[in-house]
């Protein structure tokens, strides 16, 4: 299994020469595998550059969006499969009480917001609603569960033999607790993150800024470090990196959390174009 | 232990924090939480039991109605949250551990998360007064 990070930033696409190292595309993860499957995790700005770089032969892509916020959805309608008449592309999203997958995502895809309308895209679209038990994708086995972030949100985990990846951009597990004192039953996305060998998570803000930003949806780096450790994971990816930190700001932070986490696993902070092989 | 749903994990967090009496049962029917308001009710700590099977918080406290006749598991009002997936109000008597009977107002509800899924119920208790 390949992970290759195509956008790390959470909020707002944040360009600049400041922030070249770590990236200004919102989140988007591609996954792929010895047998050609293709899943894309979000579909944030990132997901433009990793549909240009896609093979024109490709004749089928996966979506997966964990929740329909614009930062995980602005590049959606730049993905090129989409203008492929010969390409399927299915999306998954997750579902709500209210309406169904496509009305929502249409609110975006459709005029004033964007020119093409969602009906008129050439390729052929097929959107299904997540969770919905276990997803054979090729080899990949994938598994949705609903996470606390606001709306509905759902993490992934992505099984391809005896590797796991664990995706869980947007995630709170600490609302409403000062730490994560709770076992991995109780804990927000454990059922997701237990065991990965590569977990992606929200690593937002700082402690301080945290504390002012409660309810919103994010961890500060401390919480990715604690639920890392509690979900026993082998390699933690802090991402979804505040617009208004640049390349020097992430460097300290990433620094100083590791510092005081003193973690047991590997930490590689998400930047764009790294890749990882997780075989 | 199976991983709880999100719902019921922040039902749990919310429970935490509110000062009124709350149970939190789950979809099969165990007692997964009780909060600290509702520990002096039902006589135990929740620290001390950790979650209770049907069979268990049955009998951990009895429910009367106010005659001295004692509710029937399938008539307590978190049961019927579980088995008719309806929402009810109703004054009782709960005995926990401390043998005395409190006079509660209780409204129990069903958790039904997005898709339809059914997750449990929750009986949020008011204190009446103690006879």
């Amino acid at each position: 299994m390949k992970v290759s990070i195509w956008g790390t930033r959470g909020s707002l696409p944040s360009p600049g020469k400041e922030t070249a190292r770590y990236g200004g595309n919102t989140s988007c993860v591609q996954v792929d595998n010895s047998d050609g499957t293709v899943l894309v995790l979000d579909a944030g700005t990132g997901i433009r550059a990793l549909g240009a770089a896609l093979p024109r032969t490709l004749r089928r892509a996966n979506i997966l969006l964990t929740h329909l916020h614009m930062d995980h959805i602005q590049g959606l309608g730049f993905f090129a499969p989409l203008y492929d008449p010969k390409a399927e592309v299915h999306i998954w999203g997750p579902l709500s009480a209210s309406f169904d997958l496509r009305s929502r995502l249409m609110r975006y895809l459709s005029p004033p917001l964007f020119p093409v309308p969602f009906g008129e895209l050439p390729c052929q679209l097929f959107l299904h609603e997540a969770p919905c038990g276990r997803m054979q994708i090729g080899q990949f086995e994938v598994v949705a569960a609903f996470v606390c972030h606001p709306g509905a949100t759902v993490g992934y985990r992505i099984q391809c033999g005896r590797r796991a990846l664990a995706y869980l951009p947007d995630h709170e597990p600490a609302l409403g607790r000062a730490s994560l004192r709770l076992t991995p039953e109780w804990t927000s996305g454990c059922v997701i993150a237990e065991g990965a060998d590569l977990l992606i998570h929200d690593a937002q803000y700082t402690e301080e800024e945290y504390a002012h930003r409660v309810g919103w949806g994010h961890s500060a780096s401390a919480h990715a470090f604690e639920f890392a450790k509690l979900a026993h994971v082998e390699h933690l990816m802090p991402f979804h990196h505040d617009p208004t930190h640049d390349d020097a700001a992430l460097d300290q932070l990433m620094s100083a959390a590791i510092e005081r986490a003193k973690p047991m696993f590997r930490v590689t902070p998400a930047q764009e174009g790294v890749v990882l092989d997780l075989n | 232990m199976a991983h709880k749903e999100i719902e019921i994990i922040l039902a749990r967090q919310l429970a935490d924090c509110l000062a009124m009496p709350i149970l939190l049962v789950d979809a099969d029917g165990s007692l997964v939480f009780y909060n600290e308001p509702a520990e002096k009710i039902i006589g135990r700590r929740f620290e001390e039991t950790g979650a209770l099977s049907p069979e268990e918080w049955l009998k951990v406290f009895l429910i009367t109605n106010g005659k001295g006749h004692v509710l029937e598991p399938e008539d307590r009002p978190l049961v019927r949250a579980l088995t008719q997936r309806k929402p009810s109000q109703s004054t009782l008597w709960i005995r926990g551990g401390d043998q005395i009977d409190h006079r509660i107002r209780s409204t129990t509800l069903p958790l039904i998360g997005r898709g339809g899924r059914f997750l449990g119920a929750m009986a949020i208790f008011w204190e009446a007064g103690v006879e």
